[in-house]
């Protein structure tokens, strides 16, 4: 007998369904201490015990036969389900935008795993037009799945393969590009490709959703119809991450790829622009700029792409009381940049300064970030600042944590001279670090207070 | 065209002809004769301090307008687990509803607005659904999955009810039959709607994921007293442990109901049983109406597949319209159309529900398949025409109509307007079938509106947040322990007892039945006289008085305990009652010291009697022995109530006139 017909059964219930040939997806009359049961036998998830079997009774629900009570087992029939999201070729509609969607994976796209009973990542152009039918009022839309993989499994190599894949579709004269993605490290990934891709003379604009699509009140279908809007008519011809404004359906924002961060666990409004407003909301009726000054969309294929990076580079999120062998193991590892997330104005304790020397001693570069996210670095202010400054840490200014990393990692893939290091760090590319912190550019408001429940009540957050 | 056509003559013929009779007149015969089948699913609240996912309370609520914030959101259909998408979910993605939710800090939390993931289940809720379960005589599963059952009318904010079977294949046993029960679920109760116009609806969240279940039976009701038997049946079964909620909205029922060639409609949240055998009543009717329906429509269409509605747009100046809705609608500036439906005359008018038509059907698909608010149509058959006839001429005119056609007049958005022509149609042709599955809405009158198309088995999905729940033998086991007595032998008992039978349907609604068997069994009473107590003294006086919220009937047992112990007459729980009722806290001795009572011996009274004689005599208002009597008791009462039986009063008072 074949494995695959007793899909995800192991151990006991393995057994079980042999003793009494029985195939997954067939259906099946039990008899068992706790009376008769009639249903199809489902694939069971992996990580589930192997004391029970999974029935889909006829009313439609799934339940579970333990089968220590199992007195008979008969295979009356046999139905396996297909499941399969509509396809439909995706329409032509002359003078609409050419957009480029690129699949990475993650929750935009997904469907059931019968295998660990969760959703796994799955796209197809035509699943995703069943599935949308709006993007076909928006632009004209091919799709290219260039991997399949999770948020938390996206790393240098496929920002470097991602860079080079949009460089080509730029080339090839796309209008816009859109990147469907997890949501986990989209902001990772926003930040990669803004050093990779530099130039850009069309939007790029990443995607993901934070409910899946296999849900009805799913955010994925919006944010697709808004990052198609904006990669194929917006005028801001930058890496942004386009996600839910409030957690209502009502917009989108553009965040600049550099300056974006997921903020909760679970909200569909997780992503917020940190230290400055948003580029831009957008709607399905829209693009609202909220700022001015943004690189425009030109006619030129001028993109220039910088697919580098060194992955000896690490991030050290300091805490109380830390000991020094952690910085000493990160350098004989071989570590060539440390990005530390200190607190309050960039700072760590003083018995961690003989292990930044070996470091420094080491050419190891080090760059001060903040675990309070929001404000700059300002290493002045104390002594402990200014001595770590002596011993080689670099005030990374508001360069948010992540995006730090990204970047050493990207100047370190360049060049190993930590002059030319600095130079590229501290230059920055899209905003990466401003100047400014513009007055609205930190807005955590407390709920009680009364004006902002006046203001959660009247205004969908 | 001329035509003498009589929407009232025809209206009443056509109920004449399928046979209906009004509930009162209805046999067992008439039932059968349309093949009445009903079902039910019985909704139940569980008496749980939190809700079923998540930790927010369960069982506070709040009024419309008093909210914190607003949610928005919007529905689109998923595929199920089987790859297929639902009826009701197409449907309900057509209506493209805005939908806005009312939270409250108190009652809602993330997990509500779907924006955290499901907590685990509330292992409370889930020991009560095992419960009754067992009570039902339900095979209990081996282990408990959570799945997802697709809801796109936004009731869920997540589009979707997690729900999960506790047990399948049950049986309920009625005094006088078996009712087979297909399972039982553990599931989230939806929001409450707070209105629901044009494009948008508009929820609260207070309710939303309290822990609910729902009792299913098969169709094995044959008359609507049945049906409402089995739904009482099982709501007493349900309140039998103690452990549900009881008061409006705890528990509310779906009524399924099919005549003999129909097809299943799901009445919706009945609120009140006693509405059930009207309503079943005329749903049965109204599907043996809409067969007929389809037998004349079969006749006069030999294609019905190339049947075709036809429409034109009608400008409001070329017309005389007086009708205030047309008015409003031109000031509004929606478009009026005006569709022809070729062969269908006198079937407008055709009978379905008292004081209904069968054009009633498409006004209510058009408001919410087409969120055309009402009144949004008229047609060519109305009793009271809203169109004059000149003008339907023109209209007939314009629409090239037959002399067997019937036409609709219908008024709304522009956006609107194909949905509108789509959903006429499709009604249209689901009376060539019979009857189309869906779920209608009941009101107290017996009637019911359409409400969505019936939601199929493609709706269901297994959750993918939740993990499945094992339900070990020996968790059962410990549950059974516990368990009430089953309904109907406690049925038995009372009857054996020989309490008045209108007393029980008071004694199950309340769960009393376990405090009169504690109250004669430990206090040694009289079975009857107790249960009488009560299903009748207890149940009016409790009409006339407002009891405090923390009530609990135990104080009655309370009551008697402290009667029989002071040795004093249990007449006096009557006069008790009414101040026990309102100050349940108040000492027994205090409510007698406000009653004026003082114990008395009973000789003490019956000496009383011969110096009453002698009294009565010199006065001697009448010459008649029993108004001798009365004026002896009257005199005596004050002081015999609770320290002698007023019966053997009146007879010691007897011996000596």
């Amino acid at each position: 007998m074949n494995e695959d017909i007793f899909q995800g059964y192991k151990g006991a219930a393995l057994e079980t369904l042999k003793k009494y040939n029985v195939r997954v997806w067939g259906t099946a009359h039990i008899q068992t201490k706790r009376g008769p049961f009639d249903g199809t036998v489902l694939p069971r998830s992996e990580n589930d015990d192997d004391q029970h079997i999974v029935l889909k009774i006829v009313t439609g629900y799934n339940i579970g036969i333990d089968i220590r009570t199992i007195l008979e087992m008969e295979e009356t029939g046999y139905k396996k389900a297909n499941y399969k999201i509509p396809e439909k070729e995706f329409p032509y509609t002359p003078n609409l935008p050419k957009v480029k969607l690129i699949g990475t994976g993650g929750t935009i796209a997904s469907r059931l795993d019968y295998r660990t009973g969760a959703v796994i990542p799955a796209f197809s152009p035509g699943e995703l037009y069943g599935a949308v039918p709006e993007l076909a009022d928006i632009c004209n839309l091919t799709t290219e799945k260039i991997f399949a993989v999770f948020s938390e499994n996206m790393g240098p190599k496929q920002y470097m393969t991602l860079a080079k894949a949009i460089g080509k579709e730029i080339e090839n004269g796309v209008e816009g590009i859109v990147i469907g993605h997890g949501t986990d490290t989209l902001h990772h990934t926003g930040a990669a490709l803004t050093f990779m891709v530099q130039n850009s003379p069309v939007p790029i604009v990443l995607v993901g959703s934070q409910r899946s699509s296999d849900r009805p009140s799913s955010d994925a279908a919006l944010n697709l119809m808004h990052a198609t809007y904006a990669a194929g008519h917006g005028d801001i011809a930058e890496v942004m991450v386009c996600m839910f404004g409030p957690t209502s359906d009502e917009y989108g924002l553009l965040h600049k790829g550099t300056r974006v961060r997921k903020m909760h666990s679970s909200y569909r409004s997780t992503f917020r622009t940190i230290g400055d407003t948003p580029l831009a909301m957008v709607s399905r009726k829209g693009i609202t700029h909220i700022k001015q000054e943004y690189n425009h969309r030109r006619k030129d294929r001028n993109v220039k792409i910088m697919p580098y990076f060194s992955d000896k580079v690490t991030m050290l999120y300091y805490y109380p009381a830390m000991k020094p062998d952690i910085i000493d193991s990160m350098v004989e590892m071989g570590y060539k940049g440390i990005v530390i997330v200190g607190t309050g104005l960039g700072h760590v304790n003083k018995e961690l300064y003989p292990a930044i020397e070996r470091a420094q001693a080491k050419g190891v570069c080090m760059y001060m970030t903040l675990q309070t996210i929001w404000g700059y670095v300002h290493m002045f202010v104390y002594d402990t600042g200014r001595d770590m400054m002596a011993k080689g840490i670099i005030p990374a200014g508001n360069m948010l944590p992540e995006v730090a990393f990204i970047k050493l990692g990207w100047a370190l893939g360049q060049t190993d001279d930590p002059e030319e290091v600095k130079r590229i760090m501290l230059t920055p590319i899209n905003d990466d670090i401003t100047e400014r912190e513009p007055y609205n550019g930190y807005l955590v408001y407390q709920g009680g207070i009364p004006e902002v429940e006046e203001f959660i009540k009247k205004v969908h957050k | 065209m001329k035509n003498n056509f009589d929407p009232k003559k025809n209206y009443r013929e056509t109920k004449e002809k399928i046979g209906y009779v009004s509930r009162k007149d209805a046999t067992q015969n008439d039932y059968d004769r349309i093949g009445f089948m009903s079902g039910l699913e019985v909704h139940q609240q569980l008496l749980t301090g939190k809700k079923l996912f998540c930790h927010c309370p369960a069982g506070l609520y709040h009024k419309n307008n008093d909210y914190d914030a607003e949610v928005i959101r919007h529905m689109r259909p998923t595929l199920s687990e089987l790859g297929e998408y639902d009826g009701t979910a197409l449907m309900e993605f057509k209506t493209k509803k805005e939908i806005v939710y009312r939270v409250k800090h108190a009652t809602t939390c993330t997990y509500e607005v779907d924006d955290t993931p499901p907590f685990r289940v509330n292992r409370e809720a889930l020991d009560i659904a095992i419960e009754i379960s067992l009570l039902s005589k339900l095979n209990v599963v081996g282990e408990v999955h959570i799945t997802r059952k697709q809801y796109l009318d936004g009731s869920i904010p997540t589009g979707f009810q997690r729900t999960a079977i506790i047990g399948v294949e049950g049986v309920l046993e009625l005094p006088y039959k078996k009712i087979r029960l297909i399972q039982l679920s553990l599931e989230e109760d939806s929001c409450r709607e707070i209105s629901d116009i044009g494009h948008v609806r508009t929820y609260k969240t207070d309710r939303l994921g309290m822990p609910l279940i729902e009792t299913v039976t098969y169709p094995d009701c044959k008359n609507p007293k049945e049906v409402k038997d089995t739904c009482d049946y099982i709501r007493f079964l349900n309140r039998s442990t103690g452990k549900v909620r009881t008061g409006i909205g705890a528990g509310r029922e779906d009524v399924n109901v099919s005549c003999r060639g129909g097809s299943r409609v799901e009445i919706k949240g009945v609120a009140h049983t006693a509405w059930i055998p009207n309503l079943t009543h005329n749903e049965c009717f109204r599907q043996w109406a809409l067969l007929a329906i389809r037998e004349q429509l079969k006749k006069r269409i030999a294609d019905t597949k190339s049947w075709k509605p036809t429409h034109e747009n009608l400008k409001f100046l070329a017309f005389n319209f007086t009708h205030e809705p047309l008015i409003q609608a031109d000031k509004a500036g929606y478009s009026i159309v005006a569709v022809n439906l070729p062969d269908f005359k006198g079937m407008l008018s055709h009978f379905t529900q008292p004081g209904k038509m069968f054009a009633n059907e498409f006004s209510e698909r058009l408001k919410v398949i087409a969120c055309l608010e009402l009144p949004n149509m008229t047609h060519s058959e109305e009793i009271k025409p809203s169109i004059k006839s000149d003008d339907f001429e023109k209209i007939k005119k314009l629409l090239n109509a037959g002399e067997n056609d019937a036409q609709l007049v219908f008024w709304g958005p522009q956006d609107d307007m194909k949905t509108a022509l789509d959903t006429i149609e499709e009604r249209c042709r689901m009376a060539f079938d019979g009857v189309p599955n869906e779920t209608r809405k009941s009101f107290e009158n017996g009637t019911t509106i359409f409400e969505r198309v019936l939601p199929g088995a493609d709706r269901m999905y297994p959750d993918t947040d939740s993990a499945p729940i094992p339900l070990e033998d020996e968790l059962i086991e410990e549950l059974s322990k516990t368990l009430p007595d089953d309904i109907i032998t406690r049925y038995q008992k009372l009857k054996e007892w020989d309490v008045p039978e209108d007393t029980y349907l008071y004694i199950f609604s309340k769960n009393l039945f376990p405090l009169i068997e504690k109250t004669v069994n430990d206090l040694e009473l009289n079975p009857k006289f107790i249960a009488t107590f009560f299903g009748h003294t207890l149940k009016r006086i409790k009409g006339l008085y407002t009891t405090p919220q923390d009530f609990r009937y135990n104080v009655i047992y309370h009551l008697f305990k402290f009667l029989k112990q002071e040795n004093l007459c249990f007449d006096l729980a009557r006069l008790m009652l009414p101040i026990v009722l309102e100050h349940p806290k108040m000492e027994f001795e205090s409510i007698l010291t406000t009653l004026n009572f003082k114990p008395v011996k009973k000789q003490e009274i019956f000496s009383k009697i011969s110096f009453l004689k002698e009294k009565f005599d010199k006065i001697r208002i009448s010459d008649k022995r029993q108004d001798s009597i009365d004026w002896m008791m009257g005199q005596l009462r004050p002081s015999a109530v609770g320290n002698v039986d007023l019966r053997e009063l009146v007879k010691e008072i007897e011996k000596v006139v």
